[in-house]
């Protein structure tokens, strides 16, 4: 279930914040703040699709570094929201 | 008065007042003055000398925040740079750690006129090749004077800055802050508002400044709390206009608030402010000149227009630029005599209007500068990366209307590869320009609009 949360996160990530580029490593503990990956616009169309694709709600609060920096973090945040 | 003075003056009125948060990091007036003379030593002993430009590539941190300052104790120019632009690519051979810069001993310091430049922040041209804009000290204490007064800073505020320092705006927030022995919270990015608004309340923060972009933000956020804002005095809106939906959500969502409109360019740093008191009476204006700068709506001779009419924007004041470094052509350009009076005043390229009272309102650029997210964009510097995209004939980069950005960077390309896609072209771009320049939309076309004389028209294909 993780690596298929995980897969699908890196998934997105590469067809809309790398446009396809899939020489990039993006290890599942990359800081994707730090590294640029992601800006704020970026959040929040990660925020859709995260609601979309694993049927979770993710509220104003939620949306912070803790629970979005990672993928190994977006995928814990998932896990918590569905057991939730 | 040079800008370094203003953190000697804050360690002398209060140095153990805190003058920097910066993440788990807090540091007073005293601290902030001791690290920034150390690393003023390095700099000194790396070479650095009176009116030596240093390249900053840093992020928000306190480490900008110092470097800044001991580049100035150190009687050197500042030259910050976007650490995303391909700058720092081109620079190598990296001397040791920040920290290692900090273990000299403080730099005792030497008396440098204030007519000497502090700063040289480049800024995109409408050719594609960005301008380095020269400001002295003295310009910009013009300016952070002038802005601290009708923003009524003390010692008393505690100002966020989420802009990138690397950025005329974002810069003002820290040099006000020293200015008057505030404190600065420096946050590193709005990427995730939430986190930014919990420290708005967590330090109390009472002077935040954000781009029409940021207000766009906030209020897509589904059920964000007021009270998480309830400490700020005042929020200044610039870098783009910001649109009349954003500010009537602002002022209904922070009503106690003071909120500010401005319009500046990093050639004068700040031009203008509308008074909050003025919103209702002069909806859309960016209001009146700020403080000892005097602004004029003239037409192509130079000679002021009257009311309602539409011309150039003027400005002239102790805080406009010197001009923009080894480019005569772009500085006489730029800064050119009033007729009238022979005073020199800068040309912004910008159209506004005056009412009769002399509150101004933004038309429209004369150049082709996209503002996205407050960032300038010059088309001819994404047409540039996409003429050398393998596949593509011919580019024209164009600004659209978006409801967060301002306006959204567009490209129409002309492809050779019938296979090329949208993907490939944004991917391209993304490799060789920086991150608010890639296309957010590309369309691909047969022909590109064109004038009579056959050149590609990006004004034909805005209107398209």
């Amino acid at each position: 279930m993780t690596a298929e949360t995980q897969a699908a996160i890196r998934a997105f990530i590469v067809e809309n914040f790398l446009f396809g580029d899939e020489s990039h490593p993006l290890p599942a503990d990359l800081s994707l703040i730090d590294n640029d990956l992601i800006d704020s616009t970026g959040i929040l169309e990660l925020v859709g699709f995260l609601e979309e694709r694993f049927a979770i709600k993710v509220a104003d609060a939620d949306i912070v570094p803790a629970n979005l920096d990672t993928i190994e973090r977006i995928s814990g945040f998932i896990a918590r929201k569905q057991a939730a | 008065m040079r800008i370094e003075h203003y953190l000697r003056n804050s360690v002398v009125r209060d140095g153990t007042r805190t003058a920097i948060v910066a993440g788990d990091v807090r540091l007073s007036y005293d601290r902030v003055l001791d690290l920034a003379a150390r690393m003023a030593t390095t700099l000194r002993s790396r070479g650095v000398g009176r009116g030596d430009r240093v390249l900053i590539l840093l992020d928000n941190g306190w480490q900008a925040a110092v470097t800044v300052l001991a580049t100035w104790l150190a009687g050197a120019v500042i030259c910050p740079v976007n650490p995303l632009s391909a700058v720092p690519r081109l620079v190598t051979g990296a001397a040791g750690t920040f920290e290692a810069g900090l273990e000299a001993a403080p730099f005792a310091g030497e008396a440098f006129p204030d007519t000497d430049l502090a700063a040289l922040i480049y800024t995109s041209g409408s050719t594609g090749v960005p301008k380095g804009v020269m400001l002295a000290h003295e310009n910009m204490d013009a300016a952070a004077r002038s802005i601290s007064a009708y923003l009524g800073n003390t010692a008393a505020d505690t100002i966020l800055v989420v802009l990138p320092m690397s950025f005329g705006y974002g810069l003002n927030q820290l040099v006000t802050a020293m200015l008057c022995g505030a404190t600065l919270v420096i946050e590193k990015s709005f990427a995730f508002p939430q986190a930014v608004f919990e420290r708005i309340r967590d330090e109390r923060v009472t002077g935040f400044a954000l781009v029409p972009a940021m207000a766009a933000m906030m209020m897509q956020a589904r059920e964000l709390d007021p009270s998480l804002f309830a400490s700020l005095r005042y929020v200044t809106s610039a870098a783009a206009p910001l649109p009349p939906a954003h500010l009537d959500w602002l002022r209904a969502f922070l009503p106690h608030a003071r909120l500010f409109c401005m319009y500046g360019q990093t050639e004068c740093t700040r031009a203008t402010y509308l008074p909050p008191e003025e919103i209702d009476a002069r909806r859309g204006s960016v209001g009146i000149a700020i403080p000892g700068l005097q602004a004029e709506v003239v037409d192509e001779a130079g000679l002021a227009v009257p009311p309602g009419a539409v011309g150039e924007l003027v400005v002239s004041g102790p805080n406009v630029m010197r001009g923009y470094w080894k480019n005569e052509a772009a500085t006489r350009k730029a800064l050119r005599p009033d007729p009238n009076t022979g005073t020199i005043r800068l040309h912004t390229g910008d159209l506004f209007t005056a009412d009769a009272d002399g509150y101004l309102t933004f038309v429209a650029r004369t150049d082709d500068i996209i503002k996205s997210r407050g960032e300038k964009v010059a088309p001819k510097a994404v047409e540039d990366v996409l003429h050398r995209m393998p596949g593509v004939a011919e580019a024209l980069v164009v600004g659209v209307p978006h409801e967060v950005l301002g306006e959204a960077v567009k490209a129409l390309v002309v492809a050779t590869d019938p296979a090329l896609t949208e993907r490939d072209v944004m991917r391209f771009c993304a490799q060789n320009l920086e991150d608010h320049m890639v296309p957010k939309i590309v369309e691909f076309r047969q022909f590109l609009p064109k004038t009579e004389s056959g050149k590609a028209s990006r004004r034909l294909a805005a209107a398209l």
